[in-house]
């Protein structure tokens, strides 16, 4: 168990690799009650909310969903979020746990003369993700909702094991799946409902260490190591959540639009080890065995099994290595996979000391079989 | 969490099985947990010298990476042939076909090396950590 932004919970229930690869060939069931819940409704919670975020909740048609992040004035990101429209008047904001106080209180700042009501509603809903391509098999004899007409990205109140919920196909995975907001006091009935039915296809519950890991072989940003409030959401390559032609001011505005036409000062990219040392968060990225980045996220990839990460690097090194992993790629690498001198030419992770060459890779490292 | 009584251990997570003048080094059940799944460890090479309390290598897990620090002084004789292809022995069977490396001690007057902890002594350590 670890303390994560004041909530237990388990890194690993057994071993975070099965969990990981369950999710990917099977399901996996987790329990995210630590994420924060935010109601927003009245009248003006479209408007409220176009204001707020920078995306443009007011677009979404009731059950719809979108992710999109909420920016301070500056432009620097507060946190990352999921956007569900219940109804006309009702949207529900889901938020990181570490960042659930600065979300609701920026949440309420920003709503106040808009005639719409913030309220937190974290403690009254329990969240569980039923996540890989099996999930759906094994949701739908427990539901009354019609799967196939559920969308991705899409939310329905409907009744899993005669619990009502709301049911939403969305997920950190890169899977298919959905996530169960139900009252606390049917988590654990739903819980042991949704393993015993699971139990058959090799659904296994996963902890924190295997969404980790999944989420970034998923290309999907963290906040705290890809996102934070000294970046914007162009920084982090995600641009396409600022709706810079929406219609009304919204927080953040100017400086979004200042950098949006502003060459960026870093990328942020995908790096594959050649060796088994593997890249952690924080260390350098080196470009002709010269600092030019930083690793923000790095594991040792379950599906793919080799070291990956994503990193922020310089503009121009991005460039220099998307050139050479495709000049290696077409000439074929020599069986071992190394490179003259690969240590001081292209590019490296300094792996406590020692470069170990890497190759960039397009994000993401995975993607599910269509 | 085992600590099997016949072995010999460090602060640093490490067990040491003494026969003669050989030592098998291995790390311990509860290194292991807090390590969670283990992808790749770096031991010395066969023949090379390894010094009491100094890093000989490195442990990799899906989570984080903890060097390893040879418990003894001596060189070392042999490493386990299987840990490169399956180091997931580490987590399966950390006292037995987990082991990672053998070392010719240089003190051979049959006393145990200085500086290592009991099976008690052990136990009494990572109790605190829970």
């Amino acid at each position: 168990m670890t303390d994560f932004a004041g909530w237990l919970m388990p890194l690993r229930y057994a071993s975070e690799t099965s969990e990981h690869n369950a999710v990917r060939t099977a399901a996996g069931l987790f329990d995210l009650s630590h994420m924060g819940e935010f109601f927003v409704s009245g009248a003006g919670a479209a408007t409220a909310l176009d204001y707020a975020l920078t995306g443009e909740p007011s677009a979404l048609r009731p059950g719809r969903a979108r992710y999109t992040m909420i920016c301070a004035e500056d432009g620097g990101i507060l946190d990352d979020l999921i956007v569900y429209r219940l109804a006309e008047d009702e949207f529900l904001v889901v938020a990181n746990a570490a960042n659930a106080t600065v979300v609701g209180a920026a949440l309420s700042e920003r709503a106040v003369g808009r005639d719409a009501l913030v309220s937190d509603r974290t403690d009254d809903y329990a969240l569980i993700a039923i996540q890989g391509p099996r999930s759906a098999g094994i949701l739908a004899p427990l539901t009354t909702a019609n799967l196939a007409e559920v969308k991705y990205y899409a939310s329905y109140p409907a009744q899993v094991a005669g619990r009502q919920v709301l049911l939403a196909r969305t997920g950190y995975t890169g899977e298919d799946g959905f996530e169960l907001f139900a009252r606390p006091s049917d988590a654990e009935f739903l819980w042991a409902q949704l393993s015993v039915a699971g139990a058959d296809d090799g659904l296994i519950p996963a902890g924190l260490a295997a969404r980790d890991t999944l989420r970034l072989e998923a290309g999907m940003p963290l906040y705290g190591n890809e996102l934070s409030a000294d970046l914007t959401p162009f920084d982090a390559g995600l641009g396409r959540v600022v709706k810079l032609d929406k219609s009304g001011d919204f927080v953040g505005r100017a400086a979004l639009t200042e950098r949006a036409n502003r060459a960026p000062e870093r990328q942020l990219i995908g790096l594959i080890c050649k060796s088994r040392r593997v890249p952690r968060h924080g260390y350098d990225v080196l470009w002709e065995g010269e600092p030019c980045g930083s690793v923000t996220s790095g594991a040792p990839s379950p599906t793919l099994g080799v070291p990956i990460a994503m990193a922020y690097v310089r503009p121009q090194v991005a460039a220099a290595a998307a050139e050479l992993a495709a000049r290696d790629h077409a000439a074929g690498e020599r069986s071992d996979g190394s490179r003259d001198g690969a240590a001081s030419t292209g590019l490296a992770v300094d792996v406590r000391g020692r470069a170990e060459p890497a190759t960039l890779v397009e994000l993401p490292f995975y993607r599910r079989p269509a | 969490m085992t600590v099997p009584t016949e072995l010999y251990y460090t602060p640093e997570h490490e067990w040491i099985a003494i026969s003669g003048s050989t030592a098998s080094v291995g790390i311990t059940d509860h290194a292991q947990r807090a390590l969670g799944d283990v992808v790749f460890v770096s031991v010395p090479a066969a023949g090379s010298r390894v010094s009491a309390g100094e890093p000989c290598g490195e442990v990799e897990s899906t989570k984080s990476v903890s060097d390893l620090y040879s418990p003894v002084d001596g060189e070392v004789t042999e490493i386990n042939p299987e840990i490169d292809d399956d180091p997931g022995l580490v987590n399966s069977d950390p006292y037995g076909a987990g082991w990672l490396f053998k070392v010719l001690l240089d003190e051979t007057d049959g006393d145990v090396p200085p500086g290592l902890l009991s099976a008690a002594e052990y136990a009494a350590l990572t109790k605190e950590d829970e």
